[in-house]
C-alpha cells in the first residue's frame, strides 16, 4: 500500500494552540519535493510555512484560506499519484474520527524552560532533544543556541525542535534578557561569554556546537577565543563581531522605545516581511522591556558593544583562525548588520548569503537555515 | 512567562514587591490585617476577599487596620502621602466612596494645583467595583467614570492579571493620587504574570486583538466580554479590533482614534450606567475627532440606567453580555 501522509497544523512554541491558514503555496495536484513549502500558516505570534517531509502529490487541501485549526489539525494530504481517491477519503475520515485537539493543559505543553544558577545569577534555558548517553546510541554533540540583543530563547522557535532531532539542543536567555537575571555586569562580550561557559559547566556540557544570532554570534566568537576546547563548531547568523557597522538608529531606538507606537516600526526593520511583526510579537517585546532592570541592562550592553552605531569589537581573526568548522549565514537585505560583513571570509569558513532575507532570518527563512546547519554538521 | 497566577494574586504580589522595595509603602484599611488587629486574629482576613493576606506578618507595623470610618482613614492616607509615605488605602467597595469623597476629589486631587506644583500626593486608593457578585445595589456599582471626571486623579481599571500587577506597581510609584479599581469577578481570572517586578505605564491602551471591521473599546471586566464576542464574530467573518485603554485617566486617545480611522465603526462596552459614562465620553471623543472616518453610528453597550438589582436573574441581565456586544457589532457592521 502506498503511503498517505497527513499535513498537520504545526506547534510553534509553548503557547501555540491553534493556527490560521494564510494561504496555500501549492495547488491541488502539484508534485511536491521534500523540503518544499506547501502552505503558510500563522500563529498569534508569527507566520511561517509548513514544508513537505515526504515527496508526493498534494491530493487534498482540507483547510481553506482563513481557516483556524487547532495544533495537530488536518491541513491536507500528500500521497503518490497512484493512490486511489477512495483510499485518501478514507484516510481523511479516519483522521477526523480520531483527532482530538489538545486541551491546552500543562501536560500537553511538552518540555518547558528551566532556570539554573550560574555565578549567583539565574539563567533560563530550554532543552530539547536527548544526548547520546540518555539514548544509548550515537547521536550528535550538544548544541547551544544564543540569541541576539534584546532577544530571548523564543527567537529559535522555528529552529530548536528541528535541530534537536539528533542531539540535545539548549536555547539560553543571556543575562539581561528573557527571564534570566537582568544583571549584565559591565556589559562586555567577555561577561556574556563567561555566562555561556558558566552555563555549560552548570548543565555539564564539556563542549558544544555554538549557534549565535547577531550579538549572540559575537558572544559565540568570544567563547571560541577564550575557551576554544569547549567549542566544536561555530554557526554565526547575521552575526555581530564580523565588522564595525551596525544600525545605530535601530539600537538606540530599541533601547529607548517604551510603547507600541515607538517599538513597532523598529521591529519591522528586523524582518524582510513587515507583516511578520504581529501585535503579539510587539506585545511580548514590550512585556520584556517593562521588566525591572531591562532598561539598564540594554543601555549598558548598547553602550559597551554598539556605541554611536559602531561595533566595539571585531573578531574576524577569531573566525578565520579558529581551526574548527565555521558557518556564516546572512540575509542579503539585513538592515541591522550589513551582509557585506560576510564578504572576505574565506575557506575554511563557509559563507551562505540568502537573498531577500533580513536580520531575523533564522525565523523568516527557518527551513533554509535549519537545512544549512544540518548539512554543515553532517 | 509560563507562570500563571490569578488577578488577586497579582495584586498581592505587586503590593508585596513594592513594600519590599520601598519602606515608605504602607497599607491602610478595614480588616486588611483582620479582626481589627486583635491578638490571635491577626491576618485573619486580608481584606474582604483576602487580597492583602500574608502581608501583615511580612511587613510588621506597615499593614494597618483602621476603624470603620472611610472618612477617617482615607483622609489619614492623603495626609500621610503629603508627608512622605506612599499609602495604599483599601476601600472595601467603591460604593463607599460617598463618605470620603471630599478627601479625594476636593483635597488629594487639588494639592498639586493649589500649592503651585510644590505638593505631591502619592496615595493609591484600591477598591472593588462591579456587578456579578449578588451583592446588590450598594456593593456592585461601576463608578470609574466619576473619578475620571476629576482633574488631578489618575484612574486605573485593569482587565487581566498581567496588567493588574504592572499597573498597581506603577500606581504606587506615581506621585499623584491614583484610584485603582479591581473588578471582583476578575479576582479568580488566571493569566501569565512575570515573577519579576515591572510597570505598565498609564495612558497606554492595549490593543488586545487586531481587526479591520469594527473597533470595540471596552473597560475592565468588559474587555473579556468583548473578546468573547470578537471570537464568536470571527467565525462569522467579522474581524473586531478590541482596545483596552487600561486607564480612563489619562486616556490613550490616539490608539482609539487610529483604530476608528481604520475600521470606521465603533462599539464601546462599559459596565457603568449610560449617562455621563466612559461610553458617552469615548463616543464624544470619536464623534469630534474622527467624524470623517465613521461609517455608522457609534453603539454604546452599557448597563441600563437603574441601580444594580439584587435579583440574580435581573443582575445577569443588567451586566453587558458578550451576546449584547455581538449584536451591537453586527448592527454597526450592517448599517448602510
Amino acid at each position: 500500500m502506498s503511503a498517505i501522509h497527513t499535513l498537520t497544523m504545526p506547534k510553534w512554541g509553548l503557547s501555540m494552540q491553534e493556527g490560521k491558514v494564510n494561504g496555500w503555496l501549492k495547488k491541488l495536484g502539484d508534485t511536491i519535493a521534500v523540503g518544499e513549502e506547501i502552505v503558510e500558516v500563522e500563529s498569534e505570534k508569527i507566520a511561517g510555512a509548513v514544508e513537505a517531509s515526504v515527496a508526493g502529490v498534494l491530493r487534498r487541501q482540507s483547510a481553506g484560506e482563513g481557516d483556524v485549526l487547532p495544533v495537530g489539525g488536518l491541513l491536507g494530504i500528500v500521497a503518490d499519484a497512484d493512490v486511489a481517491d477512495a483510499e485518501i477519503d478514507a484516510a481523511v475520515a479516519d483522521f477526523m474520527a480520531n483527532f482530538t485537539p489538545a486541551t491546552g493543559d500543562e501536560e500537553d505543553a511538552g518540555p518547558s524552560p528551566e532556570k539554573i544558577e550560574v555565578g549567583g545569577k539565574k539563567l533560563r534555558y530550554l532543552k530539547l532533544g536527548v544526548g547520546g548517553s540518555e539514548r544509548g546510541r550515537e547521536v550528535g554533540e550538544p548544541m547551544i543556541l544564543i540569541h541576539g540583543f534584546g532577544g530571548d530563547l523564543n527567537n529559535w522557535l522555528f529552529n530548536h525542535a528541528a535541530l534537536a532531532v539528533d542531539r540535545e539542543v539548549y536555547a539560553l536567555d543571556l543575562p539581561g534578557h528573557g527571564e534570566s537575571s537582568k544583571d549584565v555586569g559591565e556589559g562586555s562580550l567577555g561577561a556574556l561569554a563567561a555566562a555561556v561557559t558558566g552555563f555549560m559547566d552548570a548543565v555539564g556540557i564539556e563542549s558544544a556546537h555554538l549557534v549565535g544570532h547577531s550579538m549572540g554570534g559575537a558572544v559565540s566568537l568570544t567563547v571560541a577565543a577564550a575557551a576554544p576546547e569547549r567549542v566544536r563548531s561555530l554557526t554565526l547568523i547575521a552575526s555581530a563581531g564580523l565588522g564595525e557597522d551596525i544600525n545605530g538608529a535601530y539600537i538606540d531606538g530599541f533601547v529607548a522605545a517604551g510603547d507600541r507606537r515607538a517599538l513597532k516600526p523598529l521591529l519591522t526593520e528586523l524582518f524582510a516581511d513587515p507583516a511578520l511583526v504581529t501585535r503579539q510579537l510587539v506585545d511580548d517585546m514590550l512585556k520584556y522591556k517593562r521588566l525591572e532592570g531591562v532598561g539598564d541592562a540594554l543601555r549598558t550592553l548598547a553602550g559597551s558593544l554598539f556605541e554611536n552605531g559602531r561595533q566595539a569589537t571585531v573578531l574576524r581573526e577569531t573566525a578565520a583562525r579558529f581551526g574548527k568548522p565555521v558557518l556564516v549565514i546572512w540575509g542579503a537585505d539585513d538592515r541591522i548588520i550589513p551582509a557585506a560583513h560576510a564578504q572576505g571570509l574565506t575557506a575554511p569558513v563557509l559563507v551562505e548569503v540568502l537573498p531577500k532575507q533580513g536580520h531575523m532570518l533564522q525565523m523568516e527563512a527557518a527551513n533554509e537555515v535549519n537545512r544549512l546547519i544540518g548539512r554543515f554538521l553532517g | 512567562m509560563a507562570r500563571k497566577i490569578t488577578y488577586q494574586q497579582a495584586i498581592n504580589e505587586a503590593l508585596d514587591q513594592e513594600m519590599a522595595r520601598d519602606a515608605s509603602v504602607i497599607i491602610m484599611g478595614e480588616d486588611n490585617a483582620g479582626g481589627a488587629g486583635a491578638p490571635g486574629e491577626e491576618d485573619a482576613w486580608g481584606g474582604v476577599l483576602g487580597v492583602t493576606k500574608g502581608l501583615f506578618h511580612k511587613y510588621p507595623g506597615r499593614v494597618l487596620d483602621t476603624p470603620i470610618s472611610e472618612s477617617g482613614y482615607v483622609g489619614a492616607a492623603v495626609g500621610a502621602a503629603c508627608n512622605g509615605l506612599r499609602p495604599v488605602a483599601e476601600l472595601m467597595f467603591v460604593d463607599f466612596i460617598g463618605v470620603c469623597f471630599d478627601q479625594i476629589y476636593n483635597q488629594a486631587a487639588k494639592f498639586r494645583y493649589m500649592f503651585g506644583g510644590k505638593a505631591q500626593t502619592p496615595v493609591v486608593i484600591r477598591a472593588m467595583y462591579g456587578a456579578g457578585f449578588r451583592a446588590a445595589a450598594q456593593h456592585s456599582q461601576c463608578l470609574y467614570n466619576m473619578f475620571t471626571h476629576i482633574p488631578g486623579l489618575k484612574v486605573v481599571v485593569p482587565s487581566n492579571p498581567y496588567d493588574a500587577k504592572g499597573l498597581l506597581i506603577q500606581s504606587i510609584r506615581d506621585n499623584d493620587p491614583v484610584i485603582f479599581l479591581e473588578h471582583k469577578v476578575l479576582y479568580t481570572m488566571e493569566g501569565d504574570v512575570p515573577e519579576e517586578s515591572y510597570t505598565v505605564p498609564f495612558g497606554e491602551a492595549n490593543v488586545v486583538r487586531e481587526g479591520d471591521d469594527v473597533t470595540i473599546v471596552a473597560f475592565g471586566r468588559m474587555v473579556n466580554q468583548a473578546l468573547l464576542a470578537a471570537a464568536a464574530l470571527q467565525k462569522q467573518g467579522i474581524h473586531c479590533e478590541v482596545i483596552d485603554p487600561r486607564t480612563t485617566s489619562p486616556l490613550d486617545e490616539d490608539t482609539i482614534l487610529e483604530s476608528v480611522e481604520k475600521t470606521g465603526r465603533l462599539v464601546v462596552v462599559d459596565e457603568s450606567t449610560p449617562r455621563c459614562s466612559m461610553a458617552s465620553d469615548i463616543a464624544g471623543l470619536v464623534a469630534q475627532k474622527a467624524f470623517g472616518a465613521l461609517k455608522a453610528p457609534i453603539e454604546p453597550v452599557t448597563a441600563p440606567h437603574v441601580p444594580v438589582p439584587f435579583s440574580d436573574a435581573l443582575e445577569d441581565l443588567y451586566v453587558p453580555s458578550p451576546a449584547a456586544v455581538e449584536a451591537a457589532v453586527i448592527r454597526v457592521k450592517e448599517y448602510r
